[in-house]
C-alpha cells in the first residue's frame, strides 16, 4: 500500500487527446494492491487504452465482483460509473445495465476465482447471451484477496507458496469461451503492454462479448519457483501467435496493408483490428482449429497469446432481445411506464 | 549502451542540478531540508563549507543554480535557492564555536595574498586551519574588495560583510590594510613568503572613446570607480538627468545608486534589444521597479558639450534583424539627441597589473590577462597563483570563492612539496533513506506551491538613505512554503538490476514517465524508445545491467525525475531504493591527513 498519492505533476510533453485529456486524466484513485501486482499493470494498460480511444469518461461503466482484481475498477477512469457486485455476480449487473442503456461502454474486471469458481455459471451465460462488454480476467491462479488458495485456473502440479502441489484439472477460460461461442477471445500477459493495450482497445470496440484472459502474477502468493503463474514462468511460457494492432476509425482510410501480410477485421464503429500472424499455421478465424491448437499447446505448458479468435458482428444481446435504441432514462416517462390501465391490459393477456 | 557507472562521483552529482551548477558545489537540497527543520545554524554551516559567505551570497549571488534548478523544468519557476540561503544566514545563531580550529603552533609556511577580496579571503579561510601564516595586503582601508567598494549597501549591508569577513580574519590572518603592493619583484625578492596568491581583481573600468569625452570629463564617470567613490563617501550627489551606458550588472547598480543621490530621470541606454542584456533578470526587474527607464537599440555616438559643460549625448537608433535569438543584420535609423547632466559608463571591466613586472616569469597574453592553469590556478611561475577576477577576467563572487578553494589546495600541495596536478577527486557517499514500507526519512511528497515573492521596502522609504536594504528577506511563512518546493534531487534513485522482476510497477507509477524497460541499444536509438520523449539531452540516461528475466535494460531519463520515491515504494523487490547522495568535496583540508597540531578556537565575530 502506498501512502503518498501519485502527485499531479507530469511530464511536460504528455499529450492530450481530442477531448483535451491527458493519460493522467484517465487514472483513478491510488492502488492499494501489493507493490508489483500484475493487476496494477493491467490497470495502467486500461488507462492508456481509454485515453487513446478518446473515451468520454462518463460513457464508461466499470463493473466487478470481489477479489484483488475486482478492486481495480477504482484505480482507473475515476470519471466513469462503477459497480462492485457480490462475488461472482458481475455478469448479472452487466446484463441489467446493458438492458437499461446500450449506449455506454462496459468493461468488467474479474479474477480467476471470481469468474471460474463462484461466478462460473454467470460467466458462461454472459457469453451465451453475448452481452456487449469487454470482460477482463486478471488471472493469477490463486484467490489473492483471501491469501493465496489455489483457484480453478491453477495448473496441475503448480505449487503453492508452502510447497503443496495442485492436483485438480484447471478450467481454461479461453477454451471455455471458445466452446460457448464467444466472438472475441484473447489472452495476454500483464507484463506486455505492447500486446495488451491494442487488445483492450479492440475488445472495447467489439460488438458483443469480448474476453481477454490476462496472466497477471500475484507477487505475494504466487510468484515463487514452482508456480506456473509467476513472472518468470509466464515470460518463459507465453507465446504470442497473433499480434493485434488497433486502427481507430478515420475520416478516410489512408494506409492499407499489403494483402496477405495482415488480416483486417472491421469493428462496428468503423475502426479496424489488424492481425499479424506470428505463427503462420495458426488461424484466428477458425474456431475449432484455434481450439485445438490452444489446447494442444496448453498441454505442453505453453500459453498462446494474442487475439486468438475473432468473429465480426455476431448478433449481440441487443439484437437478440430487441432492446430499445435509447437508454431507458431517456425514454419519456409516459412511454416507459404503461400506467395502471396499461398494466392491467398486460396482465389480462396472461389470464 | 554500457551499464551506467553510478560509482563515478559525478553521475549522481549531475542529477542535483543546483549543486552541479554552483561553481562551489553548495549542497543546496541538504541546507534547504535543514531550514525546513528549523536548523538554521546547521544550514548556514553546510553553506559555509562550500561557499564561505552565505550571508553575502544569500543576497547578491549571481545564482547560476536557479536557472539550472529541476523545479524550473517541471514548473515555471525554480526554487528560490538564493533567498533561502539568506533565511539561514539571517536566522542562525552564533557560529564561533563551529568555525574550524586553528593550530596553536603554525606549520612554518607563510603565504602572501594580494587584495582582500573574495578570492584571497577564501584562500585564507582554507589555509589558516592547516597552520599556515597568511598575510593579506589590501590597498584600501577596508577589506572585502568589490563586495565592499562596488556592490551598493542597499543590496548588501555592511554589517553582513563585516561579520563574514571577521570570521576569517579572526582565525589570525595578518591583514594589512592600506598596503598596496607596488612591485611584485620586491615582494618575491623579500623571500618572506613561501607562496603568493594574486587576488587583486579586475580593477579597470572600460573607457568609451567618443567625440567630446575629454571636454565632458567632469560629468562622465566610469561606473566601477564612481561606485567605489560613493562607497567611500567621496561622492554624494549626481545631476538630475543621468544616462547609464551599458546594460550589465554594473549598470544596474549605477542607475539605482544615482536615484539615491538625487537623480530624478535615469535612463539605461542599451545598444541591443532585450534578450541581449548582460544584466540578470532580477536586477533588471528591481531597477524597473524603481522607474529606471531602459532604452533599447541606441548606440552611443558622441558626448555633446555646450559652454564647457555636458548637455547630452547623441545616439544612433538601431534596427536589428533577428533569427532565433541571433542578430543577423543591423541598420541605422538615424541619429537622436538625449539631454542629460551626467553620464556613467558601465561597459565592462578589465584586468590590469601595472605592479607585476614582466620579467619575473609570470606570463600575460596580449589583453593583459595572466596565463593561469584552469585547474591548479598556478601562473607560469611556480609558487605564484591567481584567482578570482584576477585569473580569467571579471566573473562573480561564487566563482571567486571556488577559485580560492582550488588555489588553496595548490598552495598547500606546493608548500608540502607535492605535485599541484595530483588532486584528490571528489567522492560520492550514498546512504538509504528507507525507514519502513512507505516511510522515508525525507519529505517525498510533491508540494505544488508556487515560488514566493521577495518583499521589498516601500518605494518611497527606500530612497531616504543610501544604505537601506531593499529586500526584506522571506517571512517565516514564506520560507516554510518555499522549502517545500525543493524536490530533494540529492535523494537518488539507486537501482539494483539483479533484484528486478520486470513487473512494470515502477514504470506505471512514475508521475513523470521517466522509466522505461526496453531492449538495449545505442544512446540515440534508446532515446527514441523512452516512455516519454527526451527534452533535455544534457541530463544523463541511466542504463542498467541486463535484467534477469528478459535481458532487457531499465532506462531512466534523469531529466524530470521529481524524486518522489514512488518507484521505490511500488517496487516489490526493493530493486529501486532512495539513497541520499552526498558529494564529498575535497578542499585543502581534505587533501591529506593534516599534521596533528594542538588547536584552539578562533575568536571572530560570529554574530
Ligand atoms: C558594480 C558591480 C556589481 C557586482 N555585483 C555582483 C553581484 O551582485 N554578485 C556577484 O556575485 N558578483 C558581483 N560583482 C562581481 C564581484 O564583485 C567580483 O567578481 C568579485 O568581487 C571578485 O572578487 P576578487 O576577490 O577576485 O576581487 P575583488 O573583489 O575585485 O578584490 C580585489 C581587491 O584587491 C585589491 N587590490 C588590487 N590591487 C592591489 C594591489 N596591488 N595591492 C593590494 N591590494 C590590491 C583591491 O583593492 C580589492 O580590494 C559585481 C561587480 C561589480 C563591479
Ligand atoms: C460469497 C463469497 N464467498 C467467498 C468470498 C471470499 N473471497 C473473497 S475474494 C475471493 C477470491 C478472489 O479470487 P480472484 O477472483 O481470483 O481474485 P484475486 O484476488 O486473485 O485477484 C474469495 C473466495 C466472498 N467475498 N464472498
Ligand atoms: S529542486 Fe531542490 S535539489 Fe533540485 S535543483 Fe532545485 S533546489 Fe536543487
Ligand atoms: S522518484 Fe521514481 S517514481 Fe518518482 S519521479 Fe523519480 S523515477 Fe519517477
Ligand atoms: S517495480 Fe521493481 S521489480 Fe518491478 S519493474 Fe520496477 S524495479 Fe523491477
Ligand atoms: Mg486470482
Amino acid at each position: 500500500m502506498t501512502y503518498l498519492l501519485k502527485p499531479k505533476v507530469a511530464h511536460p510533453s504528455l499529450r492530450r487527446n481530442s477531448l483535451g485529456f491527458t493519460r493522467r486524466d484517465y487514472e483513478g484513485t491510488l492502488s492499494t494492491l501489493c507493490a508489483g501486482c500484475g493487476h496494477d499493470s493491467i490497470t495502467a494498460a486500461i488507462t492508456e487504452a481509454c485515453w487513446s480511444l478518446e473515451m468520454e469518461p462518463q460513457n464508461l461503466v466499470k463493473l466487478s465482483g470481489i477479489g484483488c482484481s475486482s478492486k481495480t475498477t477504482a484505480y482507473f477512469v475515476s470519471g466513469g460509473h462503477g459497480f462492485n457486485s457480490v462475488h461472482g455476480r458481475m455478469p448479472s449487473i452487466a446484463t441489467g445495465a446493458n438492458a437499461a442503456n446500450r449506449n455506454l461502454s462496459y468493461i468488467g474486471v474479474s479474477g480467476d476465482g471470481d469468474t471460474l469458481s463462484i461466478g462460473m455459471g454467470q460467466f458462461c451465460h454472459a457469453i451465451r447471451r453475448n452481452i456487449n462488454m469487454l470482460y477482463i480476467i486478471e488471472n493469477n491462479g490463486v484467490y489473492g484477496l483471501t491469501k493465496g488458495q489455489f483457484s480453478a485456473s491453477a495448473d496441475m502440479g503448480s505449487t503453492a507458496k508452502k510447497g503443496e502441489a495442485n492436483a485438480q484439472v484447471p478450467i481454461d477460460p479461453v477454451l471455455t469461451a471458445l466452446s460457448l461461442g464467444a466472438g472475441f477471445v484473447a489472452r495476454s500477459f500483464s507484463g506486455d503492454k505492447a500486446q495488451l493495450v491494442p487488445l483492450i482497445q479492440a475488445g472495447l470496440k467489439h460488438r458483443g462479448f469480448a474476453l481477454i484472459d490476462v496472466l497477471s502474477p500475484c507477487v505475494t502468493f504466487n510468484d515463487h519457483e514452482g508456480s506456473t503463474k509467476s513472472y518468470a514462468f509466464s515470460r518463459e511460457h507465453y507465446q504470442e501467435v497473433v499480434h493485434t494492432d488497433f486502427v481507430p476509425k478515420m475520416p478516410e482510410i489512408t494506409t492499407s496493408y499489403e494483402a496477405g501480410e495482415a488480416l483486417s477485421v472491421q469493428m462496428h464503429d468503423g475502426s479496424q483490428v489488424r492481425l499479424r500472424k506470428l505463427e503462420k499455421d495458426y488461424n484466428p478465424t477458425d474456431r475449432s482449429a484455434a481450439y485445438a491448437d490452444i489446447q494442444r499447446r496448453l498441454k505442453e505448458r505453453e500459453f498462446l497469446t494474442g487475439l486468438l479468435y475473432v468473429e465480426p458482428s455476431p448478433a449481440d444481446f441487443h439484437d437478440l432481445n430487441e432492446t430499445p435504441a435509447s437508454a431507458l432514462n431517456a425514454v419519456p416517462y409516459e412511454k416507459l411506464s404503461p400506467g395502471s390501465e396499461g398494466l392491467q391490459k398486460i396482465l389480462d393477456r396472461y389470464r | 549502451m554500457n551499464p551506467t557507472d553510478t560509482k563515478h562521483p559525478d553521475y549522481y552529482h549531475r542529477v542535483v542540478d543546483c549543486q552541479w551548477a554552483c561553481p562551489a558545489h553548495t549542497d543546496v537540497p541538504e541546507y534547504i531540508r535543514l531550514i525546513a527543520q528549523g536548523r538554521f545554524t546547521d544550514a548556514y554551516m553546510v553553506n559555509r563549507e562550500s561557499n564561505v559567505f552565505p550571508g553575502i551570497l544569500g543576497r547578491v549571488c549571481d545564482r547560476p543554480c536557479e536557472p539550472a534548478c529541476r523545479r524550473g523544468r517541471v514548473e515555471e519557476e525554480p526554487v528560490a535557492i538564493c533567498r533561502l540561503k539568506r533565511v539561514a544566514a539571517d536566522l542562525r545563531d552564533d557560529v564561533d564555536a563551529r568555525l574550524p580550529l586553528i593550530p596553536e603552533v603554525r606549520n612554518g609556511k607563510r603565504i602572501a595574498c594580494i587584495g582582500a577580496g573574495t578570492a584571497s579571503l577564501t584562500v585564507a579561510n582554507d589555509l589558516m586551519p592547516l597552520g599556515y601564516e597568511v598575510t593579506i595586503f589590501e590597498a584600501f582601508n577596508k577589506a572585502g574588495g568589490l563586495m565592499r567598494t562596488n556592490i551598493p549597501a542597499f543590496r548588501l549591508p555592511a554589517q553582513v560583510l563585516d561579520e563574514e569577513i571577521a570570521m576569517i580574519v579572526g582565525m589570525g590572518v595578518d591583514l594589512r590594510l592600506g598596503s598596496r603592493v607596488e612591485s611584485m619583484r620586491k615582494l618575491l625578492n623579500s623571500k618572506e613568503f613561501d607562496a603568493v596568491f594574486v587576488g587583486s581583481g579586475a580593477p579597470r573600468g572600460k573607457e568609451l572613446k567618443l567625440p567630446g569625452r575629454q571636454e565632458a570629463a567632469a560629468n562622465v564617470h566610469i561606473g566601477i570607480a564612481w561606485l567605489e567613490s560613493v562607497a567611500f563617501d567621496h561622492v554624494d550627489r549626481i545631476g538630475e538627468r543621468v544616462l547609464i551606458i551599458g546594460v550589465g550588472n554594473t549598470a544596474m547598480d549605477c542607475c539605482r545608486t544615482s536615484l539615491r543621490l538625487g537623480a530624478k530621470d535615469v535612463k539605461v541606454m542599451a545598444r541591443k534589444p532585450r534578450g541581449f542584456f548582460k544584466a540578470s533578470d532580477w536586477e533588471l526587474k528591481d531597477a524597473e521597479e524603481e522607474h529606471v527607464q531602459i532604452v533599447i537599440n541606441h548606440s552611443p555616438k558622441a558626448f555633446v558639450v555646450e559652454n564647457g559643460k555636458l548637455v547630452g549625448m547623441t545616439f544612433e537608433r538601431m534596427e536589428y534583424g533577428l533569427d532565433g535569438g541571433r542578430i543577423t543584420a543591423e541598420r541605422s535609423l538615424g541619429e537622436t539627441f538625449i539631454p542629460c547632466d551626467d553620464v556613467i559608463l558601465a561597459i565592462g571591466q578589465e584586468n590590469a597589473f601595472p605592479w607585476i613586472e614582466r620579467d619575473l616569469g609570470i606570463e600575460f597574453d596580449k589583453w593583459e590577462v595572466p596565463s593561469v592553469d584552469p585547474v591548479t590556478f598556478q601562473s607560469t611561475r611556480e609558487g605564484v597563483f591567481f584567482g578570482g577576477d584576477a585569473a580569467f577576467g571579471p566573473k562573480n563572487i561564487i566563482w571567486a570563492v571556488e577559485h580560492g578553494h582550488q588555489a588553496a589546495i595548490s598552495i598547500h600541495k606546493y608548500c608540502q612539496g607535492e605535485s599541484v596536478q595530483e588532486r584528490l577527486p571528489n567522492g560520492m557517499k550514498l546512504s538509504s533513506r528507507k525507514m519502513g514500507m512507505h516511510e522515508w526519512s525525507y519529505h517525498n511528497d510533491y508540494n505544488p506551491a508556487e515560488r514566493r515573492l521577495m518583499p521589498h521596502v516601500d518605494l518611497k522609504e527606500r530612497f531616504r538613505k543610501l544604505n537601506i536594504e531593499v529586500e526584506l528577506g522571506f517571512t517565516p511563512e514564506q520560507a516554510v512554503a518555499e522549502v517545500q518546493r525543493c524536490l530533494n534531487c540529492d535523494i537518488q534513485t539507486v537501482f539494483e538490476a539483479k533484484l528486478c522482476i520486470e513487473c512494470d510497477a515502477c514504470l506505471d507509477i512514475c508521475p513523470v514517465d521517466c522509466l522505461t524497460i526496453t531492449p538495449n541499444g545505442e544512446e540515440a536509438d534508446l532515446r527514441t524508445r523512452l516512455k516519454a520523449p527526451t527534452l533535455n539531452t544534457a541530463q544523463p540516461l541511466f542504463v542498467s545491467e541486463a535484467l534477469k528475466q528478459t535481458g532487457r535494460v531499465m532506462v531512466k531519463d534523469e531529466d524530470l525525475c521529481v524524486h518522489c520515491g514512488l518507484c521505490a515504494e511500488r517496487c516489490p523487490t526493493a530493486a529501486w531504493d532512495m539513497q541520499k547522495g552526498t558529494v564529498e568535496l575535497r578542499h585543502a583540508v581534505d587533501q591529506q591527513p593534516a599534521a596533528q597540531l594542538p588547536r584552539r578556537a578562533t575568536g571572530s565575530g560570529g554574530q
